[in-house]
C-alpha cells in the first residue's frame, strides 16, 4: 500500500491514463490545462490541485470524467501562510470505485460548487461558519452549527481551543 | 433539479401568506435528538422544510487538534454513540494509513467482528425507534433486548458498554476474553430467529406498510446529487458499498451480498436494513470460523501501548509506555482520507499531519449530515405525519450531524 510520494511531474508521467489526470490535462470549452497547478500521489491517494478561480470548472470537468459523487469538503487553516486556507474536496467515483482529492488554496472567498453538486450546500455552510471562508453564489450562506450572533470562527488556528472568556 | 433542492431563503422569511410555519423540535421525540425542522405547511401538506442544526455542536474537531493522536480515539466514540466501533475503526485506519502501519490478520478479523456487531447495534436501535415513531411501540422492547446482549459483548472486550474505544491505532486495545467468541457465536445463532420475530410483527402489518410504502420517494439521481450514502442510497437502487468496492480491514476476504432495492421509498430503506442484518450475521460467522491465530496489535512499540504485564516487568516496555502517554508519537507529515461503511452510511476521516504528535486537522465526514440535505426533497408535497416516518427511515444521529 505504501506508495512513494510522487510529485506532479511523476504523476503526469506515471498516471497519465488516470481519468482524473486525463480530464484535467484536456482542453475543453470550460477547461484550460494551465488551471491544473499541482498533483501528488501519496499513500495510495491521488490529490489534484487547481487554481481557486477554476474550482467550478474543475468540479464540472471531474464530474464529466466519472467522479459522480461529492463526498466531503473541508478546509485546513495554514495560518500564518498566505493564502491561508486549503480547501479539500473529496470526490468519489461509483464507476471507478475510487476517491480523489481536489485541492485549492484560497484567501477568504471562492465560488460555490452547489451548482455542480447540491450536496455541497451544508459543507460550504460549515466551512463558512467555522473558518469564515465565503462561497460566492451559495444560495443560503448562513451559519449552520453556531448561533447567528456568534463572533469569530473557531476552527481557525488563531482561535484558542478553550475559546475567549 | 439543483435549483429545487436547495432552499433559497430561510423558511420563516419567505413563507406564503396563507401558509403556516411550524417548528418541529428541537425537543420533538421523533427527531431522535435535538434536531429542529422548520416546516412550511399548506393545511396539512408540507410545502417545504428546512433542518436547523447545531444544538449539539461541541467543537469536537477543534478538540482533536489539541490532543495526541491516541487521545482522539475516545472522542470518536462520542460522535456517533450508536455505532462507536465503526468510528474507532475509521479514525484508526486513517492514522495507520499516515503511519504506514500493517495490522496482523487476527486484529483485522476482530475489527470486522466488532464493526459488524456495531452495525447490528445501530440497525437494532434504528428499527426500534423507527417503528416506535410510527406507532408500533412494542418494537423498541424487543430490539433493545438484543441490543443489550451486544452491549454486554462490548463490555466484555472493552470494559465499557457504549463508549468502547476498543479499536486503537495499531490494532485493538486488548486480547478479547476467553469466552468472547463462544458468546458471539451463541448470539449470532439466536439472532436470525429474533429478526424473523421482528419481521412477523412488522412486515405484514398493514398500518406499518401503509405508513412507509410510497412515502419519502428519493430517486437515484437525487440521492447522488444530495450526497446520500449507505442504506438510503442502496434503497434508491445504487449498488455501492464501501466494504465490497473499496475494501478496508480485510473485507475483501468475506463473502456477502450488497442489498439494493428499486422502490426508493421508506419501505425500501426498511427492507434494505433488515436484509443487511442477515448479511452482517453472515460476515461475523465467516470471521469467527476463519479467525486466524496470532497477535491483535501491530508490532510497533513506539506507537502501540505495550501489554500491561510487559510494562511491569520490562524496562524497554516501561519506557515506551511512558513516552507514548506523556509525549505521544510523531506522525509523518501528510494528509489522508479514509472512508468506511458504517451503520448509517459512509463515514470518512480526513486527517492532516504536520509531523508532530498532535493532528493538525481532523475532519469527520458523517453520513447523517449529508443525508439530512435530502429531507426536503423527500417530504415536500406530503403530509406532515410523513415527515416523522421519513426522518426515522433515514436513520440520523444528531451527535454525528452537529459534532
Amino acid at each position: 500500500m505504501s506508495v512513494e510520494m510522487q510529485t506532479k511531474s511523476a504523476v503526469m508521467e506515471g498516471m497519465s491514463d488516470h481519468p482524473a489526470v486525463k480530464a484535467l490535462t484536456a482542453v475543453s470549452a470550460i477547461w484550460k490545462p494551465e488551471w491544473f497547478t499541482d498533483a501528488k500521489h501519496d499513500r495510495g491517494e491521488l490529490t489534484v490541485s487547481v487554481a481557486p478561480e477554476a474550482i467550478c470548472a474543475a468540479a464540472r470537468q471531474l464530474q464529466a470524467a466519472g467522479y459522480n459523487f461529492f463526498e466531503d469538503m473541508t478546509a485546513v487553516d495554514w495560518f500564518p501562510a498566505e493564502p491561508r486556507f486549503q480547501l479539500s474536496y473529496h470526490l468519489l467515483s461509483h464507476k471507478f470505485k475510487e476517491h480523489i482529492r481536489l485541492r485549492t488554496f484560497v484567501g477568504d472567498a471562492i465560488d460555490s460548487i452547489t451548482s455542480v453538486w447540491p450536496s455541497a450546500n451544508f459543507y460550504e455552510r460549515e466551512v463558512f461558519d467555522l473558518f469564515g471562508v465565503r462561497f460566492n453564489g451559495h444560495p443560503n450562506l448562513v451559519r449552520i452549527m453556531l448561533p447567528d450572533e456568534f463572533d469569530g470562527h473557531p476552527l481557525r488556528k488563531d482561535y484558542p481551543v478553550e475559546g475567549y472568556r | 433539479m439543483a435549483e429545487r433542492q436547495i432552499l433559497e431563503a430561510p423558511v420563516a422569511e419567505g413563507a406564503h401568506d396563507q401558509h403556516m410555519v411550524v417548528n418541529m423540535g428541537p425537543q420533538h421525540p421523533a427527531t431522535h435528538g435535538v434536531l429542529r425542522v422548520v416546516v412550511e405547511l399548506d393545511g396539512e401538506i408540507v410545502v417545504r422544510l428546512q433542518p436547523d442544526l447545531g444544538y449539539l455542536h461541541t467543537g469536537i474537531e477543534k478538540t482533536c487538534e489539541a490532543k495526541f493522536y491516541h487521545q482522539v480515539v475516545p472522542l470518536t466514540d462520542r460522535v456517533n454513540y450508536l455505532d462507536p466501533l465503526s468510528n474507532n475503526l475509521c479514525y484508526s485506519l486513517a492514522v495507520e494509513k499516515l503511519l504506514g502501519l500493517e495490522i496482523p490478520a487476527k486484529g483485522q478479523y476482530l475489527r470486522v467482528v466488532l464493526a459488524e456487531l456495531s452495525r447490528l447495534n445501530s440497525h437494532l436501535i434504528w428499527l426500534g425507534t423507527h417503528a416506535m415513531d410510527i406507532g408500533a411501540l412494542t418494537m423498541l422492547l424487543y430490539t433493545f433486548r438484543e441490543r443489550e446482549e451486544i452491549l454486554r459483548l462490548f463490555e466484555a472486550v472493552a470494559g465499557q458498554r457504549m463508549m468502547t474505544s476498543y479499536i486503537r491505532i495499531g490494532g485493538v486495545s486488548l486480547e478479547p476474553p476467553l469466552d468472547f467468541f463462544p458468546r458471539v457465536d451463541a448470539f449470532i445463532k439466536a439472532l436470525p430467529e429474533r429478526i424473523q420475530e421482528y419481521e412477523n410483527l412488522l412486515t405484514g402489518n398493514p398500518i406499518f406498510r401503509n405508513r412507509l410504502m410510497d412515502v419519502g420517494h428519493l430517486s437515484a439521481a437525487d440521492a447522488i446529487a444530495l450526497g446520500v450514502t449507505g442504506p438510503p442510497l442502496r434503497a434508491s437502487g445504487v449498488d455501492f458499498d464501501v466494504r465490497r468496492d473499496i475494501p478496508y480491514s480485510g473485507y475483501e476476504k468475506f463473502d456477502f451480498k450488497v442489498i439494493t432495492s428499486d422502490r426508493c421509498d421508506c419501505w425500501a430503506r426498511y427492507e434494505v436494513r433488515i436484509a443487511e442484518m442477515y448479511e452482517s450475521i453472515k460476515i461475523i460467522r465467516q470471521a469467527l470460523d476463519g479467525m486466524p491465530e496470532g497477535a491483535v496489535k501491530a508490532d510497533a512499540p513506539k506507537v502501540v501501548l505495550p501489554d500491561r504485564e510487559k510494562m511491569k516487568t520490562e524496562m524497554e516496555a516501561l519506557i515506551h509506555h511512558f513516552k507514548i502517554v506523556t509525549e505521544g508519537f510523531a506522525v509523518p507529515a501528510g494528509e489522508v482520507y479514509q472512508c468506511i461503511e458504517a451503520g448509517h452510511g459512509q463515514t470518512g476521516y480526513y486527517v492532516v499531519s504536520d509531523g508532530t504528535a498532535k493532528p493538525y486537522r481532523v475532519h469527520m465526514r458523517y453520513p447523517s449530515f449529508a443525508t439530512l440535505q435530502a429531507l426536503n426533497t423527500m417530504c415536500a408535497g406530503r403530509m406532515l405525519a410523513d415527515v416523522v416516518a421519513v426522518i426515522g427511515s433515514i436513520d440520523i444521529v444528531l451527535g454525528e450531524i452537529d459534532r
